[in-house]
């Protein structure tokens, strides 16, 4: 369908779209104190870009160190080229354990596999522990944010849902009731797991260590009750050294909820004791992107600090993304795997620049946006008429002559013409018209005004011909 | 000095009496400007479609009609960032005459202070006004302070209007926050463009905003458009006019006397 047209429609419940724009920028106010607070916050950002840099530079070195530092402490490490090997790999663990049940946190990576739907189609119950991806899962809807999931859902529709699901009141919606219905059914589902599955937010090459970070402690119930540990990683979650942590885990939740740290930030090395930890370690396209003009998108430390300060994603919802990571970066990083379906998305945005001033790592997103327009371009894939449109207004703007006889032409057509034919809302015109004016098409243009200025000044005053204020009122009045 | 005047191609065809403004304040500084009647557009709208071959020719046009001078001065915000920002894979990076242009090619407020160094500018304007950050001026060209961002930063345009008698700034709830224009955007997602707009001009009614303002006319042209539509008690004007009108009573020479050691 495309990003317009899901916008449209989720801006058309203007109440709602208002809600959810004021939901989020309730979390990027929170972020702007947490921010406020930290005095070397900008050169934190910098020094953070900077170990990406240093990272990505020696990617392959620090992804061995890594593997033989976790294998040191017990842990088995494989390596999947894309989602399906992944899905596989994962698979393979499971089946070898017998798992029946699966226990999950976030991982916007395996949402990027889409592993749930695999592994439920080889048996395998998997639940999601984190609230906002559990009533996600239950609404059988993806997540429409990557660190909020069901931030699109109002409390009385989780009422809604719960009491269909897991049998609380109808009409029940106070947060804290729904919520303690919520930790009783996932405690008897980490109780029940066979195995656990988690995300990865850092992992450490100098120690072979994993952090993972949750406010819910859900990561850490779901991989202490089970024996089998897998944890699953996009390879650019690698950081150097342990030391670089202090500034990842000062920048991630402030960015990302405006909270000073997580409230869970778990450090793993190697398996718990008679356990076994497998980390899956996945490429799926990130190699190419390591080697691309997009590479800084690979710096991303999925906070979500984009999609909350973005006054498109806010008033479009992550759903008008149809992709697993929205907003800005995902208008990126989704395009970049699949453009042909995604094309409009680098074209959801205004090119203001907030994304990237409200980075935590520094991507130049609303940049790389623009150069993702040129790449679709070259792909011929922003679309014919926009191609042919672009195409004249070259020509015409090419001629100095030409474009004055346009502009003169479009400026006696906006006057003279009726209303109904120039807002036809076939053409751009009309589609600007929509819920706008039109300019209002003045007889002169500048630069007639201008020559006719100067003429009078060289005809009046020959001696000195910049002595004075313009003869004409060159402002409004108001 | 040889000073010249880019009037962007949409205000020179819908909102020439800003070009005049623009004209008018440089001169009442002294600046001798000229109006090289060749230029048309930045190419802009090109390439922000990512229509970069199409964006080109005008890149190269750009250049060539601005090459024989000191500084190249534009009542917008967005256009002069694309020259500055935006040429590097339109124009060759080893065209020393092209980096020259972009160099010294300013958005008005900077050229009044950075260049002239503008001392308190005097005028009487008294009137509450909307100050509306425009995005590329802002985040690219940094001429103000961004929410977003820790980094302290001066207002250009506070500080030109600030001295005005009688002048006082609305508060608004998001001091920064994307008009939603966007340039082909505003048609293309046209449903987002115009929420964007409608709630920067709810934002400046709590406010009570009387004159809203801007250092391009491409947001008030958006912002403009939803405000006649909606018949709002607002009025729409560049600060380019609103510091024409505030200096309008003020003698010659003591505009000249703002005008600081260059």
């Amino acid at each position: 369908m495309g990003h317009p047209a899901l916008a449209a429609d989720f801006t058309a419940d203007r109440e709602r779209a208002r809600w959810h724009d004021r939901a989020l920028w309730f979390v990027r106010e929170k972020r702007d104190r947490m921010a406020t607070g930290v005095p070397e916050w900008e050169l934190l950002r910098e020094t953070a870009s900077a170990i990406k840099r240093h990272t990505q530079s020696l990617m392959a070195d620090y992804l061995q160190q890594f593997e033989a530092n976790a294998t040191r402490h017990g842990a088995v490490v494989h390596w999947a080229a894309d989602a399906a090997e992944h899905n596989r790999i994962v698979l393979a663990i499971l089946q070898q354990h017998r798992v029946q049940r699966l226990v999950k946190s976030k991982s916007m990576l395996t949402e990027e596999c889409h592993l749930n739907p695999y592994l439920e189609e080889h048996g395998i119950q998997v639940v999601d522990t984190d609230l906002g991806e559990r009533i996600v899962q239950l609404r059988e809807e993806p997540p429409s944010h990557i660190v909020l999931p069901a931030i699109h859902i109002k409390k009385e529709e989780v009422g809604e849902c719960f009491h269909q699901h897991l049998g609380t009141e109808k009409g029940a919606a106070d947060p804290k009731y729904l919520t303690e219905a919520a930790r009783g059914h996932l405690r008897s589902c980490f109780c029940e797991a066979d195995a656990g599955l988690t995300g990865v937010n850092f992992a450490i090459a100098e120690t072979g260590g994993i952090v993972i970070c949750t406010n819910e402690g859900n990561a850490d119930l779901g991989i202490g009750l089970p024996k089998i540990h897998i944890a699953c990683m996009g390879m650019e979650k690698l950081l150097p050294r342990t030391a670089d942590l202090s500034v990842f885990l000062r920048l991630l939740a402030r960015s990302a909820t405006g909270q000073p740290i997580t409230t869970y930030s778990s450090h793993f090395h190697g398996p718990q004791q008679g356990g076994e930890l497998h980390i899956v370690i996945v490429d799926n396209g990130r190699s190419e992107i390591l080697h691309s003009e997009f590479r800084q998108s690979l710096d991303c430390i999925r906070c979500g600090a984009c999609m909350n300060t973005c006054p498109v994603y806010r008033r479009s919802g992550g759903h008008s993304y149809e992709s697993t990571v929205p907003g800005p970066i995902g208008s990126i990083l989704t395009p970049l795997q699949s453009p042909a379906q995604h094309s409009t998305l680098p074209f959801a945005c205004s090119l203001c620049g907030s994304c990237t001033d409200v980075c935590p790592v520094k991507i130049p997103l609303h940049h790389q946006l623009f150069a993702m327009r040129e790449r679709l371009d070259q792909q011929q894939l922003i679309g014919l008429s926009k191609k042919l449109q672009m195409k004249a207004l070259s020509v015409i703007m090419s001629t100095t002559w030409l474009y004055s006889l346009v502009g003169r032409m479009a400026r006696l057509a906006l006057r003279v013409l009726p209303k109904a034919l120039i807002q036809n809302p076939l053409t751009p015109a009309g589609q600007w018209a929509r819920q706008r004016e039109l300019p209002e098409a003045p007889a002169k243009s500048f630069r007639q005004l201008y020559a006719e200025r100067q003429q009078q000044q060289t005809a009046h005053r020959p001696s000195e011909p910049h002595s004075s204020a313009p003869e004409r009122t060159t402002h409004a009045e108001i | 000095m040889k000073v010249a005047l880019f009037i962007p191609c949409y205000v020179d065809q819908f909102y020439p009496e800003v070009g005049m403004a623009t004209v008018q304040v440089l001169e009442s500084f002294g600046v001798d400007v000229c109006f090289p009647e060749q230029q048309t557009c930045c190419g802009q709208p090109m390439a922000n479609s990512g229509c970069m071959p199409e964006a080109r020719p005008l890149a190269e046009k750009f250049v060539e009609t601005f090459t024989d001078f000191d500084y190249v001065v534009s009542p917008s915000g967005s256009c002069v960032s694309m020259v500055r920002n935006h040429y590097d894979h339109l124009v060759s990076p080893h065209d020393q005459q092209a980096a020259t242009v972009r160099r010294q090619t300013l958005e008005l407020s900077e050229f009044l202070l950075q260049v002239l160094h503008l001392q308190s500018v005097p005028g009487s304007y008294p009137h509450r006004v909307g100050l509306h950050q425009s995005c590329h001026g802002l985040r690219e060209l940094r001429l103000g302070p961004c929410s977003e961002s820790m980094t302290p930063r001066q207002s250009l345009l506070q500080q030109l209007l600030g001295g005005f008698t009688g002048i006082s700034f609305s508060q608004l709830q998001r001091r920064d926050e994307c008009c939603g224009f966007g340039g082909t955007f505003a048609v293309a997602e046209e449903a987002v463009s115009a929420m964007m707009g409608e709630d920067r001009i709810n934002d400046h009614l709590q406010a009570g905003t009387e004159v809203l303002t801007a250092g391009d006319m491409s947001c008030l042209m958006h912002l403009d458009g939803i405000i006649r539509r909606r018949k709002l008690p607002i009025k729409v004007l560049h600060y380019a006019q609103i510091m024409a009108q505030a200096m309008q009573q003020v003698p010659a020479t003591q505009l000249l006397a703002a005008v600081g050691q260059t």
